[in-house]
C-alpha cells in the first residue's frame, strides 16, 4: 500500500507539471476556428462596433466574427502581449502611429493597399493616410474623427464679461484673468492625473507657434529638436498658463477618464476645457441639460501673434483603425476583409456614428450630419476636420512607446512647476 | 526592571530539561512533490527567464535580442530609477513606522475579552475585506478636490489636491495603504497578544506594576516573535507594493509615487522596454530576498523557540 501511494503521489505530480506544461504553451496562434475575431474597446464608439458585428453576423451565420471587450487601458496591455506572442485576434483595434509601425517592422499585420479598395473609396484622404506606412495601408479607420477642440460654458464666460472663446493667445490669458476675478478658481478644467491632457496643450501651442515642422523634426529624430526656439517658446507659454493660474492649484488630482474634467465645465466651475470630440457625447449623456441649454460652446484652439502655424490645423486622433493579423488564418483574413468592405462605413454604420455624436470619417457626409439632432457640433467638428491643412496625430501615439511614457511624465513635471521648459527639453532631448 | 526580572525568575529555578531535537518531522519527502513542481513552474522557472531577459533587449514584438550588460548599465545609471529606489525606500520606511506602532497598540487593545472592544475589531477589520481596487477608486472619489468629500461636507480643509500635488502625493498613498494593512497586522498582534499566559500579568500585578509597565515589560517582549514576522510582511510587502498605487495615482504627479515596482511596470508595459523592466524586477527580488532574510536572522528566527520555557 505504501508503495502505492508513493507511486500515486508522483502520478499525480507528473499530470500537474504535464498540466503546467500545456497551460504554458498556449494555443496554436490564430489558425484554431475558422470564425474571425476582434477585440474591441468599450465606451467611445461601442455602440457602433455592436451594431455593425451583430447586423454582420446574422447576415452570416456561417462566418461569424466573435468579439471581445475590453476598457482602454486593459487593451492596451494586453494586445501587445498578444500581438508579440502570435495570439492576435484577427482584428486589432490599434491607433495607427508608433504603434502599427511597430506591428509593420515585426510583420505582424498584413497589407490592406490592395484588398480594401472598396472601403477606401469612401473615406477621407487625409484620415486614410493616418493608417499608412512606407506608402502601403496596414490600417483603416474604424469610427469617428476625434479632433481636440476648445469646449466652453458660455454662461460662466459671460459672468466674468467675456464674449465666447478667445481667438488668440493674449485674448486666452485675459480671459484667465477676467474668470479669476469673477471667482472662478479653476478658469480652464485640466485632467492633470491623466496626463494625455496636457499634451494636448502643447501639441496645439507647439503647432500655432511654429507649425508642423515643430513636432515634425522630433519624429524625424533630428539632433536637440525639442530644444529649437519654437518648442520652447511653446513649453514657456504653457509654464506662463500654469502661472496665471489657468488651471487652478489641483488639476492634478482631476482624472479625465472618469469625466472629472468634463463636470468641472459642465457644473460651473470651469469656464474652458480643451478635450477632445468624444467629450461632446459625455456631455451629452452626463448633463443632458447643459449640452441643450446653448451653454456649451465649441471653437478652434486659439492663434498665437507672430505664429507660423495654419490657425486652422488640429490636433487629436484622426481615428481609431483596424489592422488584419497577419497570423490569422487564410479563412479568418477573408472574412476580415470581406467585413471591411461591405459593412464598414455602410449607411447603417454612418447613421450610428453620428446618432452617438460621433463625425464620420466618410466622405459626403454633411447632408446626414445637417440633419441630426446634434448638427450644430457635428458640422462644426466635420468642417474642422474637413478644412485643416493638418492633422496631427496624438504625440504620445505618434512617437515610439518609449518615447511616449517619457513624454508624459517630464510633461506633468513641467505643468506642476517641477521642470522648466529648458529641463523639459533636456530630458526629452536625452529620450530619443 | 524588577517586574521583569520576578518574571523570568522561574526560568533559573527549574531549568527546562534539553530537549532532544527529532531528525525529521512531518510527512515523507515526495508528499511536498506537487507543491514543489508548481513552485518551481511558476516560481523559479518565471525567475529565470526574468535574469535572461535582463540581458536583452525586447519590445514584446518580435524576438529578443541579446544586449549584454546594456540594460543593467541603463537602467541603474537612469535618475528616473534612482529616484523610484530612493522613493521605495521612503515608502517601506514611512509605512513601516505608521503600521507597526499602529497595529501593534491596536491588537494588543483588541485582544481585550470586553464586549465593546469585539465591536470595534469587527470595524477594524472591515478594510481587510475590500480588494485594492476597490479601495483605491473609493479613496480617488473621496478625495477629489473638487466634488469630493470635503465639497460634500462643506470642509475647505479637506479640499486639498491630495493626490495631484507632488508634496502631498507620498503621505497620501502612505496613509491609505496603511488603512488597508494595518486591521492584518492587528489581526496578528491580537491574536499572539491572547496567547500570552495571564498568570504573567497576574504575578506583574502582584508586584505593583501598572499599566504601562506591563506593557513594556511583559506585552511588548512576548510579542517579539509576532513583530518580526510582522515587520517582514510589512517591509517585504511596501519594497513590492503596486495595486494601490497604480490605481490611485499611476505613479504621478510626475514621477512623485513612481516607486520601483511602478517603474517595472511602466517601462514594461508602457515604454515597452522589457530589458529594461526585467533589470528592475531582478532589482525588486534580490533585494526583497535579502532584506526578509536580514529581517529574519536579526530577528533571530533559527532562535524563535518558545518564549514561554518554564510556565
Amino acid at each position: 500500500m505504501r508503495g502505492n501511494k508513493r507511486l500515486a503521489a508522483i502520478g499525480a505530480a507528473a499530470s500537474a507539471a504535464a498540466l503546467v506544461l500545456s497551460g504554458c504553451g498556449g494555443t496554436d496562434p490564430g489558425s484554431g476556428g475558422e470564425d474571425a475575431t476582434a477585440w474591441v474597446l468599450t465606451g467611445g464608439s461601442e455602440a457602433t462596433f455592436r451594431s455593425s458585428f451583430e447586423s454582420w453576423n446574422s447576415d452570416n451565420a456561417d462566418r461569424e466574427i466573435k468579439t471581445d471587450w475590453f476598457g482602454n487601458d486593459a487593451y492596451k496591455e494586453k494586445i501587445r502581449t498578444a500581438v508579440g506572442s502570435g495570439s492576435a485576434p484577427t482584428f486589432i483595434f490599434n491607433w495607427a502611429g508608433g504603434s502599427l509601425a511597430d506591428y509593420v517592422g515585426n510583420d505582424d499585420v498584413v497589407d490592406l493597399t490592395e484588398r480594401t479598395k472598396e472601403l477606401q473609396d469612401r473615406i477621407v484622404p487625409s484620415v486614410l493616410e493616418s493608417g499608412m506606412i512606407d506608402g502601403k495601408l496596414y490600417a483603416v479607420p474604424n469610427n469617428n474623427a476625434q479632433p481636440v477642440i476648445l469646449f466652453t460654458n458660455n454662461k460662466v464666460l459671460e459672468g466674468a464679461g467675456i464674449d465666447g472663446a478667445p481667438t488668440t493667445f493674449d485674448e486666452l490669458l485675459d480671459d484667465v484673468a477676467k474668470l479669476k476675478r469673477a471667482g472662478v478658481d479653476t478658469p480652464i478644467a485640466l485632467a492633470g492625473q491623466s496626463q494625455w491632457p496636457e499634451l494636448m496643450w502643447i501639441q496645439y501651442l507647439a503647432d500655432r507657434v511654429g507649425g508642423p515642422e515643430t513636432f515634425n523634426a522630433v519624429i524625424n529624430g533630428e539632433p536637440d529638436a525639442w530644444s529649437s526656439p519654437e518648442m520652447l517658446k511653446a513649453l514657456g507659454m504653457i509654464t506662463q498658463l500654469v502661472d496665471a493660474g489657468a488651471f487652478g492649484d489641483k488639476f492634478g488630482s482631476v482624472v479625465a477618464d472618469a469625466n472629472a474634467d468634463a463636470a468641472l465645465l459642465h457644473t460651473g466651475k470651469s469656464g474652458m476645457l480643451l478635450q477632445g470630440a468624444w467629450t461632446y457625447s459625455n456631455f451629452l449623456t452626463d448633463a443632458p441639460g447643459f449640452a441643450e441649454s446653448g451653454d456649451l460652446g465649441f471653437a478652434n484652439f486659439p492663434s498665437v501673434a507672430g505664429g507660423k502655424g495654419d490657425p486652422a490645423n488640429i490636433v487629436g486622433n484622426p481615428a481609431n483603425f483596424w489592422s488584419v493579423s497577419a497570423k490569422a488564418s487564410k479563412e479568418q483574413q477573408d472574412t476580415a476583409m470581406d467585413y471591411l468592405n461591405d459593412a464598414m462605413y455602410d449607411e447603417e454604420y454612418v447613421d450610428t456614428l453620428i446618432e452617438n455624436g460621433g463625425v464620420p470619417v466618410t466622405v459626403g457626409a454633411e447632408q446626414k450630419l445637417a440633419d441630426s439632432e446634434q448638427a450644430p457640433f457635428l458640422t462644426f467638428a466635420y468642417d474642422m476636420v474637413k478644412n485643416a491643412p493638418n492633422f496631427q496625430l496624438s504625440w504620445d501615439q505618434a512617437l515610439p512607446a518609449s518615447q511616449g511614457q517619457a513624454l508624459l511624465t517630464n510633461l506633468s513635471q513641467l505643468f506642476l512647476g517641477q521642470k522648466t521648459p529648458e529641463e523639459f527639453a533636456k530630458a526629452m532631448n536625452d529620450a530619443s | 526592571m524588577t517586574v521583569a526580572d520576578r518574571v523570568r525568575e522561574p526560568r533559573q529555578t527549574t531549568s527546562p530539561p534539553v530537549q532532544p531535537r527529532p531528525r525529521r518531522v512531518g510527512p515523507p519527502l515526495v508528499m511536498s512533490a506537487p507543491a514543489m513542481a508548481f513552485f518551481a513552474f511558476f516560481a523559479i522557472v518565471p525567475l529565470v527567464g526574468v535574469v535572461i531577459l535582463s540581458f536583452t533587449t525586447w519590445d514584446g514584438l518580435g524576438t529578443p535580442t541579446w544586449a549584454g550588460t546594456a540594460n543593467w548599465a541603463g537602467v541603474l545609471s537612469d535618475p528616473v530609477t534612482q529616484h523610484a529606489i530612493r522613493l521605495s525606500v521612503i515608502l517601506t520606511v514611512a509605512s513601516w513606522l505608521v503600521q507597526c506602532p499602529t497595529s501593534l497598540l491596536l491588537g494588543v487593545f483588541m485582544a481585550g475579552r470586553q464586549r465593546y472592544r469585539a465591536v470595534y475589531s469587527v470595524l477594524f477589520f472591515l478594510p481587510l475585506l475590500f480588494s485594492a481596487a476597490a479601495v483605491g477608486i473609493a479613496y480617488k472619489s473621496l478625495l477629489d478636490p473638487n466634488f469630493g468629500l470635503g465639497t460634500a461636507l462643506g470642509i475647505d480643509w479637506l479640499n486639498k489636491d491630495w493626490l495631484g500635488d507632488p508634496s502631498l502625493s507620498m503621505p497620501t498613498l502612505v496613509f491609505v495603504i496603511a488603512w488597508c494593512f494595518i486591521p492584518f497586522h492587528s489581526l496578528l498582534y491580537q491574536a499572539a497578544a491572547r496567547q500570552i499566559p495571564p498568570s504573567l500579568y497576574e504575578a506583574a500585578t502582584l508586584d505593583g506594576a501598572g499599566r504601562t509597565a506591563t506593557f513594556f515589560h511583559i506585552t511588548l517582549p512576548q510579542l517579539k516573535n509576532t513583530i518580526v514576522t510582522s515587520s517582514t510582511l510589512m517591509i517585504v510587502g511596501s519594497l513590492t507594493y503596486f495595486d494601490l498605487i497604480f490605481v490611485m495615482t499611476n505613479g504621478g504627479p510626475g514621477n512623485a509615487t513612481r516607486v520601483l515596482p511602478l517603474d517595472m511596470y511602466l517601462r514594461g508595459f508602457r515604454s515597452y522596454d522589457m530589458g529594461g523592466a526585467a533589470v528592475v524586477g531582478v532589482l525588486l527580488v534580490v533585494v526583497g530576498l535579502a532584506v526578509s532574510f536580514l529581517l529574519n536572522r536579526l530577528g533571530g528566527s533559527s532562535r524563535m523557540d518558545s518564549q514561554m520555557d518554564g510556565l
